[in-house]
C-alpha cells in the first residue's frame, strides 16, 4: 500500500473522481454523520431566503473528506502525518470533483521519510475548489 | 478553554467514511482491516469533525426545546439577523448565515481506533480582518482543538479558520 521513496519522484501525481453529480442527499448524509447540521447546507429555504445563496452547497468538509480519501488511496491508510484544505470556492449539487495530489518534496526527519504533496481539487469546469498541502510517511 | 468527551464507535466510522464517498474497507471490514498495516479499523483522515455530535454546546446542532434557525413554517424559526435586538442576539442566529469554514489544517500523531476514549480541548487561536472582493469585508477567526486518547496523548491537533463575510459570496 505505501509509497516506496525509491520509485518516488517530485512531480508524480495521483488522481482520482471523488464526487460524481453531488447529490443534496449526500450532503445530509454528511450534515448527519459529522453532526454539522448548518442549514446552509440542507435547507434550501433557508439558504434562499436567509442567507442570500442560490440553493445548499455542500460543506467545505465534505470535498476535504472526499479529497482525503483520494491521499489514503495512493498514500495508505494511517501514513498521513498532516493534511490541511484551503476551501476555494463553493461546491454545489451536481457538481463533479477531481481530487490531484503532486509530490512537492521528499524529506527525511526524524528517522522518518516523508513525502510532501500538493493538494488540489477542482469542479467540473477546472475551477479550485480546494488547495492545500499533504504530508505521509513513505517507505525506503 | 472548552473541553468535552468524544468516544469513537466504528458505526461512527463508518457513516462518516460513506458520507465523504469513500468506500475504503478499512473503515467498516473489521476482518480486512486485521490484516492491514495499521492492524484494525481507524478513522479516515477528517473523521474527528464527527466530534460536533459529542460537542454539549454545538450552535450548528438543533437544541431540543429551544427554536432553530433553519426554516419551518418560515424561512428561519429565529428573528431575521436585522431584525434581532441586539441585547439578545446570540451568535447562533445573528451571524451563521455569513459564517464559512476559510480553511482545516490537521496534524496526525497517531490513528483513531473504535474504542478510543478521546477528549476533545479547544482554544482561540488568532483572527484578523481582510477585504474580499467577493464577500465583502471577511473576518477570520482560528480555532485550535486538540484530540488527546486516554493517557492524555496527543492523537490529532486540528486548526480551522472560520471567516464572517459581510456579504454572500458572489459566485464569479
Amino acid at each position: 500500500m505505501a509509497l516506496h521513496a525509491s520509485t518516488l519522484k517530485i512531480g508524480d501525481t495521483h488522481e482520482e473522481l471523488v464526487a460524481e453529480n453531488l447529490s443534496r442527499t449526500q450532503i445530509v448524509q454528511y450534515a448527519g454523520a459529522s453532526g454539522d447540521y448548518m442549514p446552509l447546507h440542507t435547507d434550501e429555504v433557508y439558504a434562499r431566503e436567509i442567507a442570500g445563496y442560490p440553493g445548499v452547497f455542500a460543506h467545505g468538509m465534505l470535498s476535504m473528506g472526499a479529497t482525503g480519501a483520494m491521499l489514503t488511496n495512493w498514500v495508505g491508510d494511517g501514513r498521513l502525518t498532516q493534511y490541511s484544505a484551503r476551501f476555494t470556492r463553493q461546491v454545489w449539487p451536481g457538481d463533479d470533483l477531481l481530487a490531484k495530489a503532486t509530490i512537492t518534496n521528499i524529506i527525511e526527519e526524524n528517522g522518518e521519510t516523508l513525502a510532501e504533496m500538493d493538494v488540489l481539487t477542482t469542479n467540473q469546469d477546472g475551477q479550485s475548489v480546494i488547495s492545500g498541502k499533504a504530508t505521509a510517511r513513505i517507505d525506503t | 478553554m472548552a473541553e468535552f468527551k468524544f468516544p469513537v464507535d466504528a458505526s461512527q466510522i463508518m457513516l462518516f467514511a460513506r458520507a465523504v464517498g469513500d468506500n475504503n474497507a478499512i473503515y467498516h471490514d473489521s476482518k480486512y482491516a486485521s490484516g492491514t498495516e495499521v492492524k484494525g479499523i481507524v478513522a479516515p483522515p477528517t473523521f474527528v469533525q464527527a466530534c460536533a455530535q459529542y460537542d454539549p454546546k454545538f450552535p450548528l446542532r438543533p437544541t431540543i426545546g429551544e427554536p432553530w434557525f433553519g426554516s419551518g413554517k418560515e424561512a428561519t424559526g429565529t428573528p431575521k439577523p436585522k431584525e434581532q435586538p441586539k441585547e439578545n442576539s446570540e451568535k447562533k442566529s445573528s451571524d451563521s448565515a455569513r459564517m464559512l469554514h476559510a480553511e482545516q489544517q490537521y496534524i496526525y500523531h497517531k490513528p483513531i481506533r473504535p474504542g478510543d476514549d478521546l477528549t476533545v480541548s479547544t482554544k482561540r487561536g488568532k483572527s484578523w480582518e481582510k477585504e474580499g472582493r467577493r464577500g465583502g469585508t471577511m473576518s477570520f477567526s482560528e480555532t485550535i482543538t486538540e484530540f488527546r486518547d486516554a493517557k492524555g496523548e496527543l492523537v490529532v491537533t486540528a486548526t480551522s479558520v472560520g471567516v464572517t463575510t459581510g456579504k454572500a459570496v458572489s459566485q464569479d
